[in-house]
């Protein structure tokens, strides 16, 4: 019995100091990305923010400009609890703002989107950043598969009353057997203008 | 010399993770939908099998046997992990691609099985070209099914190189078809798994011809009396 115990013990021992060199391992791992992956993940934030507002209309740092929408607004726009718009300035003017919105209906479930709206009302840009549409059939609505997004720039969220697809009576495109993503994603876009519209000069001023 | 061709050529063909062992399946289905995708989960997977397979062997003699497993695991999961940080710090815009399946190299049994049925007995030369080896094995399937099924599926090549290239990429993808052409059986599961069939299919047949030719050049004399 005693040789048992002890070679559980010694087992035990050995797995302990693997753990802990494992550990070590890691940690220095970690230690050693961690700038660069938070550099990365600012940068392709930032570039994805610039995406839904073209470079030529404002001049600030937008991932700076970052700020909380009121509860119910994250609740109407995003889905969730929380969720932010960032505020574009061109020489100290408010130039526009780009909402985290999303749109909970997708085929695939939710789709995440940053919606660009000039202070003159006008939509700057819709992009995807996160969806789960068939790849392949749903996915025409990610601008790296296709162009579909862009027929919503230019578009102003004053004058646009119906955000609807062909196929429901309205002037959006979509893709036949794909309507359910095109369909989801013009209606968060409506809301988001819809919104803008109605809380604009709030937003514009940076207390949305 | 001769052991180490027989490492390779049973990564590469006679063991083919891919397509003999059949182990590690899951990524193998879900990622092959283009070649780009194929090539870099491939090669990401071929950098744990090797490395994991020289960690193995080098450890073998400290590790008794009864507690082998969670210490394999444990490597394997933490080489893993590394492999994750650096493809989030160094490869970005692939490790946004990829998405789950790196952390999921984890669980593909092909490390695992080469690293309990290889690495821990042999030494650590060896253990490291059979992980290579087993590796690339399963990048050659990963990349041939990648390609019939984005061939077959989208009528492209290579499209999205400029994930895993750079800029030079653009000038990579062929496209062989019209733009809106789509034959959606094959980008979505089914069609990995009739291709993956095929490529098996494929497989055998040549082995059993290889056979064949090898019996008839060993006893000529019942060779088939060919048709005047």
């Amino acid at each position: 019995m005693r040789s048992a115990s002890h070679q559980a013990r010694r087992s035990a021992l050995i797995l302990a100091c693997f753990a802990a060199i494992i550990t070590l391992l890691l940690a220095g791992t970690w230690l050693a990305t961690r700038a660069r992956v938070e550099a990365n993940q600012n940068a392709a934030r930032a570039a994805l923010l610039a995406q839904a507002l073209p470079a030529g209309l404002f001049d600030n740092d937008l991932t700076a400009s970052r700020q909380p929408l009121p509860e119910a607004a994250a609740w109407l726009l995003n889905g969730h609890a929380a969720a932010n718009v960032y505020r574009a300035s061109k020489a100290g003017q408010p130039s526009g703002v780009v909402f985290e919105a999303a749109a909970p209906n997708g085929y695939g479930g939710r789709i995440e989107l940053l919606v660009g709206i000039a202070a003159d009302g006008k939509l700057q840009g819709v992009r995807v950043v996160n969806h789960k549409e068939t790849p392949g059939l749903g996915d025409y609505i990610d601008l790296s598969v296709s162009s579909w997004a862009r027929q919503f720039v230019g578009r102003d969220s004053d004058t646009q009353r119906s955000w609807q697809v062909r196929k429901d009576g309205g002037d959006l495109d979509y893709v036949s057997g794909a309507t359910i993503s095109a369909r989801a994603v013009a209606a968060t876009v409506g809301r988001v203008a819809d919104y803008f519209r109605d809380h604009r000069s709030a937003l514009l001023q940076g207390t949305p | 010399m001769s052991n180490w061709q027989d490492i390779s050529r049973n990564g590469l063909w006679r063991q083919n993770p891919g397509l003999v062992q059949l182990l590690g399946l899951c990524p193998v289905l879900a990622i092959s939908n283009n070649v780009v995708n194929a090539l870099a989960l491939g090669l990401a997977t071929t950098l744990v099998t090797a490395l994991s397979g020289t960690a193995v062997a080098s450890v073998r003699k400290l590790v008794p046997h009864e507690i082998r497993n969670p210490i394999f695991i444990m490597i394997i999961a933490a080489l893993v992990s590394c492999v994750d940080l650096a493809m989030n710090a160094w490869l970005h815009e692939l490790y946004l691609v990829l998405g789950i399946f790196i952390p999921l190299i984890t669980t593909n049994c092909i490390v695992m099985a080469r690293a309990e049925a290889f690495a821990a007995r042999n030494g650590v030369a060896d253990a490291a070209l059979d992980g290579l080896m087993m590796g690339l094995g399963l990048t050659g399937v990963l990349v041939v099914l990648g390609g019939l099924r984005e061939l077959l599926g989208k009528g492209t090549l290579l499209a999205g190189a400029d994930k895993l290239f750079g800029e030079a990429g653009h000038a990579m993808v062929l496209q062989l078809a019209p733009a809106n052409y789509q034959f959606l059986l094959a980008l979505l599961p089914p069609g990995a798994f009739l291709g993956l069939g095929l490529l098996i299919a494929g497989k055998n047949m040549l082995d059993a011809r290889q056979r064949r030719i090898a019996a008839a050049a060993a006893n000529p004399v019942t060779l088939p009396a060919r048709q005047p």
